[in-house]
């Protein structure tokens, strides 16, 4: 005699599981499905393309009505089942029906969650589920200027804003956290996401918490931000998670959690009800995705046909993102453990990144953009946990090329590659081209090679390639040049290359670098994103968003941290001259907040020492309102002009050294520059104010002013050498801008002006300051420019609220002990 | 240690959402036991570790964390966020002990035990 099946859900999980059985023991059940949805069964995933009109419904069906007939399948579409008599065995439908199981499965799926804010019942709002949902947004689409939002930045919200885009409609992706799909991508991964959606015409949000949905006569009309910004549309899609649909195994009594609670046969606490697909919890984990479903069918089935042998042990995941031309994968842990590391891979001309974590010699996860035709292979070494260690060395480049090189010394590969074969990919030259100009004009360095070909002569990740093709033609006559000394070791770039490129290319953010120069780690270390945060503010003023998070602390909170964890305060004293009244704002401010050391520095100005970084910001707001602003004391900036008295009272002065100095401190503090920059400015040649061990030094002569650059008195001792001498102090101002704008275009970072001059040559910047007065000119006005939005107090900003996480800590004082 | 002693049960305490804490940064939790600092990567994982570096002490939350370790703010030592363990040369020098930490939807609960 046939048993009974009963299946309620007539979805991925349903539908699959019935051809499970059928391959297995198609005689031995009567199978009976009931389904929610009005139609046949459909490849749900699908719906994504059918939304951006790359295919239709008929496409997507997965089994036709033929299907269910063909195999004695009785199908109750649009029944929805209301309840379940786990004693009677027996489930009732909607409109009455009622019928009697052996065995019942529970394939239900999930619910898209809702979230409960004002005006979320709204016409014009809907989630993503099934093509009611495709219908309901297309009918939006087609209004005239529709826009849509769509919350969430996930997988389905995703898919949902680029369907609408290729719909026409202007799209939104409003996401809670600064990255997307941030589950399944690294920081690098999600900056290239949101990056190629823009250039698909969906606009993205990040870091935007939802407040209100606001409606015109019952339809939306547009998405109110908690910061205020309202962002208009006609359509607004939730895709902000999904519940696991339990509601009839709970009325049944059925154990649920997160969803139906099953074992490793799929079984419920009921032995003769299981449950399947997204309703389903094993193990606490409530899957949703589809390989996991393919995995809970395949158990079932042999369960309900061979018996109970057969166990689910869980599924590992995989993502893939189904926006046409946007290759992205992720799988497993990229966040890894202890242990951990990271082979990362990046092509600026291809638009790649790859990063692959390795934990105990194994793959442990991966996240792919631009080019995620390794996918299934890593997710392949990752389920298996095979060993990794002997194809390290290639497996970033994928499967063909560590296959094909297992076991072959890397000029070998490169000497069996054929002629044709790419070798770089950003000019599109071959190895032949290579060959045949290292013999055809005699070349013999990859400068050379570089200049005639172009190969690796762009973003240069080719470079160790180019020099193994010219090794195996030359022989011996060739010998691997040493570029300049790389930025650090996340990068095989030096500072002239990575400055030259961010202007050439316009490149904008620190990922965008690391992406376009084929960074080496996913986000970069502490040596690197400095010097990347200074060339981009110095290539974009006004432009780039400051990353304080690539400062180190001093620069980030505005004070020099001491030994113990506080910090000290050095307000600026424009050219060492102070007032009664500041020096009583010292005086209160140290009473005030108990400040242990006030100290004169060696830079004629006062540091109140072993300040509690909490009240920094109450600290600042007295000195600024005695009129005081912060010295940089802590910054890769202009420090102190240090200057004599001058002509004001000394009886040997010149010039008006003393005024001298506060106007070129007055126009250029507030500068961030490559190292710190120290200036001094003497009433004449005795030099009282030491102008000759400066950065940059200013002597007062009886006809002018005589500028001098590249000293120093720190670790190493240098006087200065002379740039220039003028008439004026307008000349003198211009010329000293000039020069420090220079230095700022094109010194490497933590290169004071001493090592620049020696790298580039005095010479050199002679020409370009002093004797030629248009580029002085432009220098001057570049830097001008600038100052417009730098001469501003970091202090003051901080008083006023800007970084205020920085000031307090994340709780109130804990009263427990850690565990 | 004695066999019977009583095993502290934690007590998970929630200290803010993940979001309060800058990306590749990190917040202070003060405790009677000292300062904890909470850090969030550029993945976005959470750990917690005491803010004293096992160098000299150094406030490790003031350091700029890059992959999933801080760079100490006082002399640069390299500590693994995960171990609180210095790394690269410094290896082996010491720790700065971790505190148990985890996230609940977008919650960040530390592990404390009362008294
Ligand atoms: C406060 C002060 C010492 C004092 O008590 O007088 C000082 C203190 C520090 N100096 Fe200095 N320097 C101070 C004047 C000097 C001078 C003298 C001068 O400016 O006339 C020099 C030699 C001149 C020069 O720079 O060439 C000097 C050469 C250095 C150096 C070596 C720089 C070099 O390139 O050779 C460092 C290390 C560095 O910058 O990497 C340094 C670094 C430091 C730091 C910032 C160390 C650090 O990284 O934490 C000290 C902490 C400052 C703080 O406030 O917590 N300090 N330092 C002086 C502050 C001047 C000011 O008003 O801003
Ligand atoms: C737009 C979209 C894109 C997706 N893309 C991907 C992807 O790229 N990769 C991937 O792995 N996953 C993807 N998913 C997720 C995947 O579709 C789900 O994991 C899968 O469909 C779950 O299968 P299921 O059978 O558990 O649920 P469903 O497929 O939802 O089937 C459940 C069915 O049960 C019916 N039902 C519910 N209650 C009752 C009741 N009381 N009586 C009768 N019938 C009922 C429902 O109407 C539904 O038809 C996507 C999902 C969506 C919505
Ligand atoms: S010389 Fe400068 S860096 Fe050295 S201890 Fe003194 S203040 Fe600190
Ligand atoms: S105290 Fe941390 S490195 Fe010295």
């Amino acid at each position: 005699m046939t048993e009974k099946l009963v299946i309620i859900g007539n979805g991925m999980a349903g539908c699959r599981l019935i051809e499970e059985i059928l391959k297995r023991d198609p005689a031995r059940y009567a199978i009976t499905v009931f389904g929610a949805e009005p139609r046949v069964n459909y490849n749900r995933i699908m719906l994504s393309p059918v939304l951006a009109g790359e295919k239709t419904f008929a496409d997507i069906v997965i089994n036709d009505e033929a299907w269910y007939r063909d195999n004695g399948i009785t199908l109750h579409a649009g029944r929805p089942v209301i309840a379940i008599d786990t004693a009677a065995r027996t489930v009732s439908a909607e409109g009455g029906l009622e019928v009697a199981y052996d065995r019942l499965i529970l394939a239900t799926g999930s619910d898209p969650v809702r979230l409960p804010l004002p005006g979320a019942d709204l016409k014009g709002v809907v989630t993503f589920r099934d093509i009611d949902d495709v219908d309901a947004m297309l009918a939006a689409a087609r209004e005239p200027d529709a826009q849509a939002v769509v919350i969430g930045g996930g997988l389905l919200g995703l898919e949902a804003a680029y369907g609408l885009a290729r719909r026409g409609m202007k799209a939104t992706v409003v996401h809670l956290m600064d990255v997307l799909m941030e589950r399944q991508l690294d920081e690098a991964a999600g900056y290239l996401l949101t990056e190629a959606l823009k250039a698909r015409g969906v606009e993205t949000v990040l870091g935007a918490q939802s407040e209100a949905i606001l409606g015109t006569d019952g339809e939306v009309s547009g998405l109110q931000l908690k910061d205020g910004r309202v962002l208009p549309c006609n359509l607004l899609v939730m895709a902000v998670g999904i519940r696991p649909n339990a509601a009839l195994a709970r009325a049944a009594e059925l154990a649920v959690g997160r969803g139906v609670v099953v074992d490793d046969q799929m079984r419920t606490c009921d032995p003769a009800v299981f449950a399947i697909g997204e309703c389903a919890e094993h193990r606490g984990i409530a899957y949703g995705l589809v390989a996991p479903i393919w995995d809970m069918c395949r158990t079932l089935a042999d369960v309900l046909s061979a018996g109970p042998d057969a166990a689910y042990q869980g599924s590992m995941l995989s993502t893939r993102l189904k926006v046409s031309g946007v290759d992205v994968f992720s799988a497993g842990q990229f966040s890894g453990g202890d242990g951990c590391e990271d082979l990362v891979f990046r092509d600026a001309g291809r638009g790649v990144y790859k990063r692959l974590v390795l934990k105990d010699g194994r793959l442990a996860g991966a996240v792919m953009f631009g080019d995620a035709a390794d996918g299934n292979w890593y997710f392949d070494l990752m389920r298996t946990g095979a060993p990794v260690d002997e194809i390290r060395e290639t497996l970033i480049f994928g499967q063909a090329i560590t296959e094909g090189l297992r076991g072959v010394d890397p000029n070998a590969a490169v000497a069996a590659m054929a002629d044709s074969a790419e070798i770089c990919g950003c000019n599109g030259v071959c190895k032949g081209q290579i060959t045949a100009a290292i013999v055809d004009l005699h070349l013999t360095n990859l400068d050379s090679v570089r200049a005639v070909t172009k190969a690796s002569a762009s973003c240069g990740s080719c470079t160790p390639l180019v020099e193994q093709v010219l090794a195996l033609t030359l022989g011996d006559a060739f010998k691997a040049e040493t570029g300049p000394r790389s930025v650090c070791k996340c990068t095989a770039h030096g500072h002239g290359l990575v400055r030259r490129r961010i202007v050439e290319d316009e490149l904008k953010s620190i990922p965008q670098v690391m992406q376009a120069l084929e960074w080496k780690t996913p986000d970069g270390c502490p040596s690197c994103r400095p010097a990347l945060n200074y060339y981009l503010l110095c290539a974009w003023p006004g432009e780039y968003r400051d990353d304080k998070q690539s400062r180190f602390v001093n620069e980030r909170v505005h004070a020099n941290i001491q030994k113990n964890g506080t910090y000290s305060v050095v307000p600026r004293m424009w050219g060492g001259l102070t007032t009664p009244n500041e020096l009583r704002a010292i005086a209160d401010v140290a009473d005030e907040f108990a400040i242990p050391t006030v100290k004169v520095t060696g830079g004629q100005r006062i540091d109140l020492l072993g300040v509690k970084k909490d009240d920094l910001p109450a600290v600042w707001s007295r000195l600024n309102a005695a009129g005081m602003v912060s010295g940089h004391a802590y910054g890769k900036a202009l420090r102190t002009v240090k200057t004599c008295v001058g002509t004001d009272w000394c009886r040997f002065g010149t010039q008006d050294s003393t005024g001298l100095g506060v106007r070129i401190e007055k126009f250029m503090w507030g500068a961030w520059t490559p190292a710190k920059v120290k200036m001094g400015v003497s009433g004449c040649p005795r030099n009282c104010a030491e102008a000759t061990c400066k950065d940059v030094g200013v002597i007062c002569v009886d006809s002018g002013y005589e500028i001098q650059i590249g000293g120093a008195a720190g670790l190493e001792i240098r006087g200065t050498e002379a740039l220039t001498k003028v008439a004026t102090e307008a000349q003198a101002i211009e010329t000293i801008v000039a020069v420090v704008q220079l230095y700022r275009e094109e010194g490497f970072y933590l290169e004071r002006i001493y090592k620049w001059m020696a790298r580039v040559g005095l010479e050199t910047i002679k020409a370009r300051v002093a004797d030629d007065p248009a580029e002085r000119r432009a220098l001057y006005d570049r830097f001008a420019l600038a100052q417009r939005s730098a001469r501003i107090d970091p202090w003051a900003q901080r008083v006023a609220g800007r970084d205020q996480d920085e000031f307090n800590p994340i709780s109130r004082r804990l009263e427990f002990a850690p565990a | 240690m004695n066999a019977l002693a009583p095993v502290p049960e934690i007590l998970w305490t929630d200290v803010g959402a993940v979001t309060d804490i800058p990306r590749q940064g990190a917040r202070r939790a003060p405790t009677p036991q000292g300062v904890i600092a909470i850090f969030r990567t550029g993945d976005n994982e959470v750990f917690a570790l005491y803010d004293r570096c096992p160098h000299k002490q150094g406030p490790l939350s003031q350091g700029i964390v890059h992959g999933r370790t801080v760079a100490c703010p006082l002399h640069n030592w390299i500590i693994d966020l995960a171990t609180g363990e210095p790394t690269g040369a410094d290896a082996g020098k010491g720790c700065a002990h971790t505190v148990p930490v985890e996230v609940r939807d977008g919650r960040i609960r530390l592990g404390l035990v009362a008294g």
